[in-house]
């Protein structure tokens, strides 16, 4: 077996050393009722490189990707470009097959990247701070909720109905067994966010105002009412941002008072990946750090007084403080904070502006070509790079002959909000640097066929 | 003014109904350098063995009790800005908050300084 | 004769000549420091190219333009590629050399994992595609599926957990929605002193209070004190087998039934799994809910922290509460069962954890592995690991004291303690003390239950060879901590760091970078 060094006369010799008849005895603490005679039955046997790669190639072949033809899906997961450098990087041993930096002394490499990493991501986000990532945008906003809680020691939440349908249901699934109370709402075909509609919610109980930004359909509201709202109540602003790129164009949700703002951080260097590993964004104000989950990088010196980087205030975390920790996280999304940070690098500030601008300006090409398909309406009045239209009829269906004629149209709001009736009508369109002018061509032309 | 100490290395200085609380000197030696301290808000209730405070050394995190029962009148503001103070002198500047005894006989089970030397040199 | 034109004649240096103690770089030949990017690039250079776009006649974006500047620094291609290249320079790695690490099973991440991953066909497909375009990726996960269930001898697999922790979150949400759906309100879930950080972090997290197991003289779970403990008010006990001591839990079964009988649940913490993978099914000992670290026994890259993945196999009695979304094959192809399609089937299930089904990229790297090995080289796989750690154990307990040594072989990791090291010399001055001997040292001070924990996991990937020397290395260096060698005390010497001040760091936490010129003004 390739992946295995030992030869039959090491095992021999070293079974001597250790004075152990068989390796069966090395096991011999195992029940009597647990043994095996042999191998596990129903499973093959070992493979060649050359015959696993042809077996998972084939597997590969079966799916449409979004290279395959004209692609215009969203909601929380955006094909961009991603430059070949990005990969190359993350490809070297030394970051790929190291593990967390509990020897700092040997693990500068990965400290200082997540030190430039939460800079990046606080600069990005207008915060004071940021740690060194979650599993991604769902497990970090459900992170942010329960941090507002410790907080503001309340338990009510309220959500916009324009935070992604998953984010919600994960809120929903923990809060039933940590017994915090949520405020949720399905999102209406409205050319504004819900903003007033959050406001009205907030009372002296409310821990935290979740809404994102740009919402679920695209669209982008100031956060600075809500914010002050909020804060009037003593309670706390969560700002969550899917689609980072926006921030290139857009204001930061921090610039307009919001107190913890978390993320999806796919967009920038991780790629679509049907769902994950993504990277979890989160950031905050200064005064809230020592209520973060998650880990930290901080900066220090060595013992000849040099600059370097260590993890810090690690008694916030479960290996120190067991059931008192502020999360149960471990692992993050280390290897695509990397590829978000190396992706940001390349980019800079000139080159994320250029790529929003793109995104936008191909964006309401798109809108404006799509609406002329006849019995299809804008629903957005603010957009950034997504933006949902009205159909003329089920879209989840249109979505799928779409599919069948190679073309990936959007997400259908079926799809998210498969209960509700009055969105069956919704297509969230995204449209990024990756869209041609052809492709947008091409679906309106494909659009006007399946409807007619 | 008699000073007690617990078997959790907290000492306490009783003043009429006044108390004022900290870690000993024993316990800071053993926790290494202080990083944070978090003081419990004025106006906490405590009863007697309750958790009142938390000391952070880099690997670890521990409890400090409230030793007696009271009302919280006061926290060590100082801690905030610089917790070393509890490296430097645990059984002094580094005080960690004053109660407002709930009852002034609440004090056995409690070590005088004699018996808690005798208690530490055996751990 | 042609005389030697450009008097090139190669000269060696005295060995005893001592060099400059400072170079003006800083440098030490390949051993550089690097700036960060703040202090390098510029918000003005940018190293990607981008095709012109004809702008908007007006922007749509609701008055909120940006308008200030972000503070993001840029630099063109090959600046980027050294600036990360030197960097990585600084980071050991399994692919440098033995990651030893107790409890983290840093194997060897095969490339081929990579290679596979990165197939257009699972690295650029949209998790919202209609489902009859992803009939491929879906079978991944069906198929790496039925390894797991086939692997643990249990009954289904939840695969959308991020992690191992996320995973235990998971087990322990299906255990109280199934309580829950009997009406049962239990409140406490038994957890051992040994037992990694998450486990009684997840049950906090997940609203139960955590009470301690004893262990017994033996570094295993005391089944006679659990039973004592076990009532109507335990939900459940966390159990790590083999456990955070390397050792294999023989009372398993005993515990399962025990709690069962008492009308518990029994999780088992699956981090340790590669020392039992292909030899041992969790099903057959009465596991109600494990997770598998697809990081750690499954071979995907630990990345410098993640991403991990943290599937989580169920026993029949808890998979109808299992959580959303997972794979289903009908007659029609695979089926993704989410919130719309659970209704009636599903309706136990406790929802959803996370955005999304999981994570894709590590189910192939995963699968591919598995399919690699097959059974046969899976059972070899946990054989060698347990070989290659009891060679550990046995090679340097005449130096170090190992505390459960005289009970028998241990699993997969190795346990020593700091026990007769000379005065003042402790289980870290030997740890920084390895790094100089270039490597990456043991786990540390873990777990708790023993003083000066060093838990050494070497793997099934390490060679006899790789392993004398790494032997011969931490004989050489326990030995310099028992004479007292001062010099310990100072190491690493020969690092890119010498020890970091953590105090300082933790006191006046630096999180981010700030321009030394502005908070100059600012002051």
């Amino acid at each position: 077996m390739r992946y295995l060094p030992l030869t039959p006369d090491d095992r021999t010799a070293m079974l001597a050393k250790i004075g152990a008849g068989s390796v069966d005895e090395l096991f011999a603490d195992v029940p009597e009722l647990a043994r095996l005679d042999g191998p596990i039955h129903d499973l093959p046997a070992h493979a060649s490189e050359m015959a696993v790669e042809r077996h998972m190639a084939k597997l590969a072949r079966r799916n449409l990707t979004a290279g395959d033809g004209p692609f215009f899906l969203g909601c929380g997961a955006y094909k961009h470009h991603v430059p070949a450098t990005v990969d190359h990087i993350i490809q070297r041993g030394e970051y790929l097959t190291a593990y967390t930096p509990y020897q700092p002394e040997i693990a500068q490499g990965t400290l200082q990247m997540l030190f430039e990493f939460q800079t990046q991501v606080a600069r990005l986000f207008g915060c004071d701070v940021a740690n060194a990532s979650m599993y991604d945008g769902s497990t970090a906003c459900w992170e942010a909720i329960t941090m507002a809680g410790r907080v503001t020691k309340r338990s009510r939440a309220v959500l916009s109905s324009g935070l992604h349908p998953h984010y919600v249901s994960v809120a929903n699934t923990m809060a039933k067994f940590t017994g915090d109370t949520l405020v949720t709402a399905t999102p209406e075909l409205t050319a504004e966010p819900d903003t007033d509609a959050l406001i009205d919610q907030i009372d002296d109980e409310t821990s935290c105002v979740v809404v994102q930004y740009p919402d679920i359909l695209g669209r982008i509201g100031d956060l600075s009412k809500l914010a002050e709202a909020a804060h009037a109540k003593k309670a706390l602003l969560i700002a969550v941002v899917t689609e980072p790129v926006a921030l290139g164009a857009i204001k930061a949700p921090g610039e307009m008072g919001a107190d913890i703002v978390v993320g999806e951080g796919q967009s920038l260097g991780v790629g679509l990946q049907f769902g994950g590993p993504y990277v979890g964004l989160f950031a905050c104000s200064q005064k809230l750090v020592r209520q973060m989950p998650g880990r930290l990088c901080g900066e220090t010196v060595d013992a000849e007084g040099k600059r370097g980087y260590v993890l810090t205030l690690s008694t916030r975390e479960q290996h120190i403080r067991r059931e008192k920790a502020t999360s149960n996280i471990c692992t993050n999304s280390g290897l695509c904070a990397l590829a978000f940070s190396i992706h940001m690098t390349l980019l800079g500030e000139k080159g994320l502006r250029q790529l929003a601008e793109i995104n936008h300006a191909l964006a309401c090409k798109a809108a404006d070509r799509l609406t002329q398909v006849p019995g299809v309406e804008l629903v957005n009045g603010a957009f950034f790079n997504e933006f949902t239209v009205k159909l003329p009829a089920e879209a989840r269906p249109v979505v799928r002959a779409l599919a069948d004629k190679g073309m990936l149209a959007g997400v259908s709001l079926g799809r998210l909000y498969p209960a509700e009736d009055a969105l069956a009508g919704g297509l969230v369109v995204a449209v990024t640097e990756t869209t041609t002018e052809d492709d947008i061509e091409q679906l309106a032309a494909a659009l006007k066929e399946v409807l007619a | 003014m008699p000073r007690y100490f617990t078997e959790d290395h907290e000492w306490i200085d009783v003043d009429g109904d006044t108390a004022t609380v900290g870690i000993t000197e024993y316990a800071q030696s053993q926790l290494g350098d202080i990083v944070f301290v978090e003081t419990p808000e004025t106006g906490k209730q405590f009863s007697k063995g309750d958790e009142a405070a938390v000391v952070e050394s880099v690997k670890a995190a521990s409890d400090v009790y409230s030793p007696v029962s009271g009302t919280v009148t006061e926290a060590n503001g100082e801690l905030e800005d610089n917790p070393a103070l509890v490296n430097d002198d645990p059984e002094g500047e580094g005080w960690f908050f004053k109660l407002n005894l709930a009852d002034t006989g609440e004090f056995e089970g409690l070590m005088d300084e004699a018996k808690y030397k005798a208690f530490v040199d055996k751990l | 004769m042609t005389i030697n034109q450009s008097g090139w004649k190669p000269e060696m240096t005295s060995g005893d000549q001592q060099g400059p103690t400072e170079t003006f770089t800083g440098a030490r030949a390949l051993m550089r420091d690097e700036a960060l990017i703040f202090e390098i690039g510029s918000t003005d250079t940018t190293g990607v190219d981008f095709g012109e776009v004809e702008a908007p006649a007006s922007d749509r974006l609701g008055g909120l333009a940006r308008n200030r500047d972000i503070g993001l620094p840029g630099l063109s291609e090959p600046e980027t590629v050294r600036h990360y290249t030197r960097l990585s320079r600084q980071n050991y790695a399994i692919d440098t050399g033995i990651f030893p690490l107790g409890s983290c099973t840093m194997k060897h991440n095969p490339r081929l994992n990579e290679r596979v991953a990165r197939m257009p066909g699972f690295a650029d497909i949209h998790p919202l595609q209609p489902v009859d375009t992803v009939q491929g990726a879906l079978e991944v996960i069906h198929q790496l599926s039925n390894w797991l269930v086939t692997l643990t001898g249990m009954h289904s697999v939840a695969m959308s957990p991020k992690a191992g922790a996320h995973g235990e979150l998971c087990g322990i949400l299906a255990i109280r929605a199934a309580l829950e759906a009997r009406g049962d309100t239990r409140e406490v879930i038994l957890v051992p002193e040994s037992a990694h950080g998450t486990n009684p972090a997840t049950a906090a997290f997940a609203g139960y209070k955590v009470e301690g197991i004893p262990a017994n003289g033996a570094g295993r779970v005391d089944l006679e004190a659990l039973k004592q403990r076990l009532g109507p008010d335990v939900a459940a006990v966390m159990i790590t087998n083999p456990n955070t001591c390397g050792l294999f839990e023989p009372d398993m079964k005993a515990i399962s039934d025990a709690v069962h009988a008492a009308g518990g649940f029994v999780y088992c913490d699956g981090a340790n799994f590669n020392a039992i993978v292909g030899r041992v099914r969790p099903g057959d000992l009465g596991v109600d809910a494990m997770h598998i670290n697809l990081h750690k026994t499954f071979s995907t890259p630990h990345g410098g922290g993640g991403p991990g993945s943290g599937p989580v196999v169920f026993s029949q009695a808890l998979t109808p509460y299992a959580p959303l979304p997972f794979v289903e094959k009908t007659a029609d192809g695979f089926q993704l069962v989410e919130e719309e399609t659970a209704e009636e089937h599903h309706a136990r299930s406790f929802g959803r954890m996370v955005a999304f089904h999981g994570q894709m990229g590590m189910f192939t790297r995963a699968l591919s592995y598995m399919l690699s090995h097959g059974a046969d080289g899976l059972k070899q796989v946990a054989e060698d690991a347990v070989l290659n750690a009891n060679y550990v154990l046995r090679s340097l307990s005449d130096v170090l004291q190992a505390p459960f040594g005289d009970s028998g072989p241990c699993m997969h990791e190795a346990l020593f303690s700091d026990k007769g090291l000379a005065e003042g010399f402790s289980t870290l001055d030997i740890a920084k003390a390895l790094i100089d001997e270039g490597y990456h040292p043991m786990t540390m001070y873990f777990p708790l239950v023993v003083h000066g924990a060093m838990l050494i996991e070497p793997t099934e990937t390490e060679s006899k060879a790789g392993l004398d020397q790494f032997i011969g290395a931490v004989r050489s260096v326990v030995e310099r901590a028992k004479a007292g060698d001062e010099t310990l005390k100072g190491a690493p010497w020969y690092a890119p760091r010498r020890r970091l001040d953590e105090t300082q760091a933790a006191r006046k936490p630096v999180l981010v970078w700030e321009d030394p010129n502005l908070v100059q003004a600012a002051e």
